[in-house]
């Protein structure tokens, strides 16, 4: 796997991505062999629970994991460049320039003692050689292309007046004002109402489609795959346990944590059925099996997993599981709650 | 903004007024106290007691020798001390005020800029081997007494290194700035150490704490996700939202220091200021110096309150709209 040749169109290629924390309790692995392509204009959705290493991986791609104890080893190669190891000078001009970035929680996101505008304009000042007042313009021509009404005012507002779901927007503004190649954005909207989730949603596929950046979304909802994504990575406990396009891995999925994520999706045509639920309780990064991650958790444990399962398959539709195409089958095919 | 201004200030007066009405009422309406025989001195006739009950209007009732005092204390300054029936109470306080005032206002740029430049290089070097230091520097000057360190400074200033390094070290006491501007620093020099020291070690701990938080917050990695240098990250952020908590603090340390908290260090360097007034009458029991000094006091303590509420509101933007 980690030899595998860059594919030339690829915006961002990450090869064997490994963060581990030293703690007291001994190493700490966020994220063990994490490896993908995004191609150029392509939406990469990757999945998982709460710890499963989604958002560490992303933040330790660009430096921004902080923490002294953490080693993080791979390759991650952003237009061909390897980006792992850089220093915070080098990396200036990629953060924020090449890649935007959008956050989970829009209500801490910003600084609160400056307006908006003020945040936005620094941004492109960091990245180009504008003036303060050609950036200005720039910022309210942003606010008003992600929806912001009067954006001409309320560029001198601040983030406290604006709502959780318009100071997303905000971020998302930010995200793009330096026309970004790659567009980071992590759990986007997690901490908005469900009818601001979709217009977020709604309005990430149309700026995609207008300014053609590539996009990683991290997301624990399988809804927000189904809408976005191209292709999807499903992590648990900090690997990869399937990847491939969305079609198939939401339709036909092959691991069985990725049955359960799907299974967990709430319909609205299934009347008083308990919400399906993964049993047992995510593993604590501290003590992952040696063998496959999910184990301890899955119903169709055997022997075989106690030695750990490479992602295998078809070219393009991977999954790291021990159980073999036939059992898949006898076991898809049993009258069992899950969906599709 | 303005009105948030004219209401802070219009509600700072009425404080004042309380507290007037209080010191008033503690000082001259407790039961017991006769404040007409204390004004006319020990041993006074009662013709001469009766002559000055009649002269305050200490026969007439609550509201009005409350306004007949004021009139005293604030219009006429004819309110004279117990203890030195020749020395009037304001002209005293007006006289130690600007050595207090130059005291505490040289002392607080010292420990401003100390404790910030400290918290901040201590803050940037997190984890490195100045960071502790800087750190055990500030306990050390937290734990120090002003008036121990005064004393030690003044023993080897004026005494046993006099002679020698310190030579250029004037004797204490205080030189006016309109007398002397060069004397009156160089006069001054020790006693802002003495009193600086103290509040730059607070400070540095307290905005290193106040930076280290900041820089964890989610706005100092959406930051440096915006592609920002580190230190634009560290001053324009993380100091700026900060200073928001130095800034509250150091109003009421300023206030306080010159309503006469720096007592210590003036009466251990000899300066004439407030602190020493108000201890002095204290020790005396000099009721109409104490109750001008506690006014005077109030009145700088709600002032910087009153300062640091309006600069709040213009560091954080949050705050405006209440």
């Amino acid at each position: 796997m980690p030899d595998e040749p860059v594919a030339t169109d690829a915006v961002l290629s990450v090869r064997d991505l490994k963060v581990s924390f030293a703690t007291r309790q001994g190493e700490l692995r966020a994220v063990d062999g994490l490896s993908f392509d995004v191609g150029a204009k392509e939406v990469l959705g990757i999945v998982g629970e709460s710890g499963s290493g989604k958002s560490v991986a992303m933040y330790s791609m660009l430096g921004l994991v902080r923490d002294s104890n953490v080693t993080i080893s791979g390759s991650v190669r952003f237009e061909g460049r390897e980006i792992l190891g850089l220093s915070d000078k080098e990396m200036e001009g990629i953060r924020g320039g090449d890649v935007g970035m959008i956050f989970q929680d829009p209500m801490t996101a910003l600084t609160p003692v400056y307006t908006v505008g003020w945040q936005i304009v620094e941004q492109i000042r960091a990245h180009s050689d504008m003036t303060k007042a050609q950036a200005m313009a720039r910022a309210v021509e942003l606010l008003g292309e992600v929806g912001i009404p009067n954006p001409a005012s309320r560029v001198h507002q601040y983030p406290h007046e604006f709502s959780g779901g318009m100071r997303q927007r905000v971020v998302i503004a930010m995200a793009l004002s330096c026309n970004p190649k790659l567009l980071i954005a992590d759990e986007p909207t997690t901490a908005l109402d469900v009818t601001t989730q979709a217009q977020i949603l709604d309005l990430m596929e149309k700026l995609q489609q207008s300014y053609g950046s590539s996009i990683v979304i991290i997301t624990h909802d399988m809804g927000v795959i189904a809408e976005m994504a191209d292709r999807v990575v499903v992590m648990y406990a900090g690997r990869p346990c399937e990847i491939g396009p969305e079609i198939d891995v939401v339709r036909r999925p092959r691991h069985p944590y990725t049955w359960g994520l799907l299974g967990a999706v709430p319909r609205v045509d299934s009347k008083n059925q308990r919400l399906v639920t993964i049993p047992g309780t995510s593993v604590s990064p501290l003590d992952v099996p040696e063998g496959c991650a999910f184990a301890p958790r899955c119903e169709y444990k055997m022997a075989l997993c106690d030695q750990r399962p490479e992602l295998h398959g078809p070219r393009d539709h991977q999954d790291a599981c021990w159980l073999s195409d036939e059992q898949r089958v006898a076991i898809r095919s049993a009258p069992v709650g899950e969906a599709s | 903004m303005l009105s948030f201004i004219i209401r802070r200030f219009i509600s700072a007066i009425l404080v004042l007024f309380a507290i007037s009405v209080m010191v008033f009422l503690i000082f001259f309406a407790t039961p017991g106290v006769d404040p007409a025989a204390r004004i006319a001195g020990r041993s006074a006739s009662p013709a001469v007691v009766a002559a000055v009950r009649a002269a305050f209007g200490l026969n007439r009732p609550l509201p009005i020798r409350y306004l007949l005092m004021m009139d005293h204390l604030f219009i006429k300054h004819d309110l004279t001390s117990y203890v030195n029936p020749n020395t009037p109470v304001i002209p005293q306080i007006l006289h130690a005020a600007p050595v207090t005032l130059s005291l505490v206002v040289g002392a607080a740029v010292i420990w401003l800029i100390v404790g910030v430049l400290g918290g901040v290089i201590a803050a940037a070097n997190r984890g490195k081997f100045i960071d502790p230091l800087i750190m055990f520097a500030g306990i050390a000057a937290v734990s120090v007494p002003a008036y121990w360190l005064g004393e030690v400074v003044n023993y080897f200033t004026q005494s046993k290194f006099h002679s020698s390094v310190f030579s250029w070290v004037p004797a204490s006491g205080y030189v006016p700035i309109q007398q002397n501007p060069w004397q009156w620093a160089l006069h001054l020099f020790f006693p802002w150490l003495t009193l600086a020291a103290l509040y730059a070690g607070i400070y540095a701990r307290v905005l290193r704490a106040e930076l280290v938080n900041a820089l964890n917050e989610d706005y100092v990695r959406t930051a440096r996700a915006k592609g920002l240098s580190e230190r634009r990250i560290l001053m324009r952020h993380a100091l700026r939202c900060s200073l928001i908590s130095i800034v509250s603090l150091f109003g009421l340390d300023f206030g306080a220091l010159i309503g006469g908290a720096a007592l210590l260090t003036e009466v251990v360097m000899g300066l004439p200021g407030v602190g020493q007034l108000t201890y002095n009458s204290l020790q005396d029991l000099d009721l109409p110096v104490i109750m001008g000094c506690v006014m005077y006091a109030a009145f700088f303590v709600v002032l910087a309150n009153a300062v640091v509420d309006v600069l709040y509101a213009v560091l954080d933007p949050r705050v405006r709209v209440a």
